[in-house]
């Protein structure tokens, strides 16, 4: 057959694709246990081998829960990380997350489908702790005892996207900077280092990762912090905030950048410090005239005041919190008190970031 | 007779392939699927004069037939003038109470107070993109990620407005005049709801 028939059938081809007639395979619908979801051995509740478990530096406060995470890439896939702050995760990626109260209660899931859109399901764990049932799109409230009122809201799928939908990639906890080697030894609630959680440097020697830049491994990514309290606490912000409050999601408009990014340098770091310190907030206190979100003069701050008010319509984070992170108030509030109210030069040097 | 080449009689075949693909499919697409910003702004008025949006939005005053709304504030919400005293305590069956404006509502859920939906950049939706608004009805939560949006805003009647309604109701709502007015916060409930 001639090169221009195979043109033309070429043609046709793409003109049909191009149609619709040749769409990828609608996804299998959500399995209805977690049992079913490949994050354990067959007929077990042991993880599979082949699924890497890690933990963040910075962990998200959860009401004190405690957490495990896992994920797991297709054989012979590797995530490419040429863009340090939005790797690339390949089609078939699943992510899980188990939160405890005294028992296991939900195990959250994310997985990266063949048209490379996400998708997010929570899972119950029974009483009997055998295995979790798909809970239903609007979410669920489940009884726990240890938890605040003996009651545990799982997500509903709108408040999963409210937080992973913010940023680039909407796998929050797995990133250069979450997974840095050089971990902050302040930062509240995280799990110490262990040898079975994976790393930076674990997972390239595993071909886990792909292009990372080689700087990211010989200095593994670090917040660009002047005090260790700093480095702290912008840390926390990054975790808990950054993922709604960043300079490029949906949020943006509100000029509040709480991310911080491995790849930048202290660029943000500035960021951070100049959408917080004397900068207006949005938000007044009943009554208030003004209102800053980080105050010059060491009056009120709205940025901790939201984080520790009771009241559950002014509160931060709005989604997944009914206790106050006492720990991390503190930590903020020390950073402000200690840091940011003395005369402050935003034209930060090298040589002040430890 | 002469003969057709094989080459364009692979191609006649493609290309009715193709059309018969590609027609079905656009028969039962709208024949306009843009319009111009004149023609969403008014489809935007039509929906917001027609859904209610004035009816809490814009502050209402008592006029010699009743109460009628100030349209000089036009959708600018609760006027932040307009401090008021506690709520009184509800006592089932009746939970809720409204303002004289009708932009303040006490409830089981606490004080709600109608947003400033004028494009004033500090105070109302000036600020706001369109995915903003989109994932505020969408989601029933403030920006999509905040607070939920409380009563008695039909949260969930107006999810289920299109997105080309959605996106001339917002169109709309940027073209208004700006009305600087800072809207109070919302209160939590602070009485139990006393039973009968």
């Amino acid at each position: 057959m001639k090169a221009s028939v195979l043109f033309c059938a070429l043609v046709a081809a793409a003109a049909m694709t191009a149609a619709g007639a040749v769409q990828p395979a609608a996804p299998a619908p959500l399995p209805r246990l977690l049992s079913e979801t490949g994050l354990f051995e067959a007929d077990s509740g042991t993880v599979r081998a082949d699924v890497i478990a890690f933990a963040p530096q910075y962990p998200l406060w959860s009401d004190g829960t405690r957490k495990q995470r896992w994920i797991h890439l297709p054989p012979g896939r590797a995530i490419d990380t040429s863009q340090p702050d939005a790797w690339q995760f390949p089609v078939g990626t699943r992510l899980w997350k188990e939160f405890s109260f005294g028992r296991r209660i939900e195990t959250r899931f994310i997985e990266r489908l063949a048209d490379g859109s996400w998708r997010f399901a929570s899972y119950a764990w029974n009483d009997d702790g055998t295995d979790a049932v798909l809970v239903p799109e609007d979410g669920a409230v489940v009884a726990a005892a240890d938890a605040p009122g003996g009651r545990y809201s799982v997500p509903s799928r709108n408040d999963c996207l409210a937080c992973h939908e913010g940023p680039a990639v909407p796998v929050l906890g797995f990133s250069a900077l979450q997974l840095s080697p050089d971990r902050d030894p302040l930062a509240p609630h995280a799990d110490p280092a262990r040898r079975d959680y994976a790393d930076l440097r674990s997972l390239v020697a595993q071909g886990r990762l792909v292009n990372l830049p080689p700087q990211l491994l010989a200095t593994p990514p670090r917040i660009r912090a002047r005090t260790p309290t700093e480095r702290a606490a912008l840390g926390y912000l990054h975790a808990n905030c950054g993922h709604c409050h960043n300079a490029a999601g949906a949020l943006d408009g509100l000029q509040l950048a709480l991310a911080q990014y491995a790849d930048s340098g202290n660029d943000s770091v500035e960021q951070t410090l100049r959408s917080l310190l004397g900068h207006s907030s949005r938000f007044r206190p009943q009554g208030a005239a003004s209102a800053q979100r980080v105050a010059r003069d060491g009056s009120g701050h709205m940025l901790t005041l939201r984080m520790k008010t009771a009241n559950p319509l002014a509160r931060m984070p709005p989604l997944g919190v009914q206790v106050v992170d006492t720990e991390g108030v503190a930590l903020v509030e020390r950073w402000i008190a200690g840091d940011l109210q003395r005369p402050y030069d935003l034209q930060l040097s090298r040589g002040d970031l430890r | 007779m002469k003969r057709i080449p094989i080459e364009y009689a692979v191609l006649a075949i493609a290309v009715a392939a193709t059309v018969a693909v590609v027609a079905p499919a656009r028969a039962q697409t709208p024949s306009k699927t843009t319009y111009s910003t004149a023609e969403k702004i008014a489809r935007g008025k039509y929906i917001v004069t027609t859904s209610g949006c004035n009816d809490c939005h814009t502050p209402w005053v008592m006029g010699p037939k009743g109460p009628e709304p100030v349209m000089s504030r036009m959708l600018s919400g609760h006027p932040e003038s307009a401090v008021l005293p506690p709520a009184p305590a509800a006592q089932e069956p009746w939970v809720m109470t409204a303002s004289a404006t009708n932009t303040a509502w006490a409830g089981p859920w606490g004080v709600s107070f109608t947003a400033n939906l004028t494009p004033d950049a500090e105070t109302g939706l000036g600020k706001w993109t369109q995915r903003n608004f989109n994932e505020t009805i969408r989601t029933g939560r403030h920006m999509g990620r905040g607070r939920p949006i409380l009563p008695p805003m039909p949260i969930l009647m107006y999810k289920n407005f299109t997105d080309a309604d959605m996106e001339a109701i917002f169109t709309y709502l940027q073209s208004i005049p700006a009305v600087k007015n800072r809207v109070p916060e919302p209160l939590p409930p602070v009485t139990p709801v006393a039973a009968k």
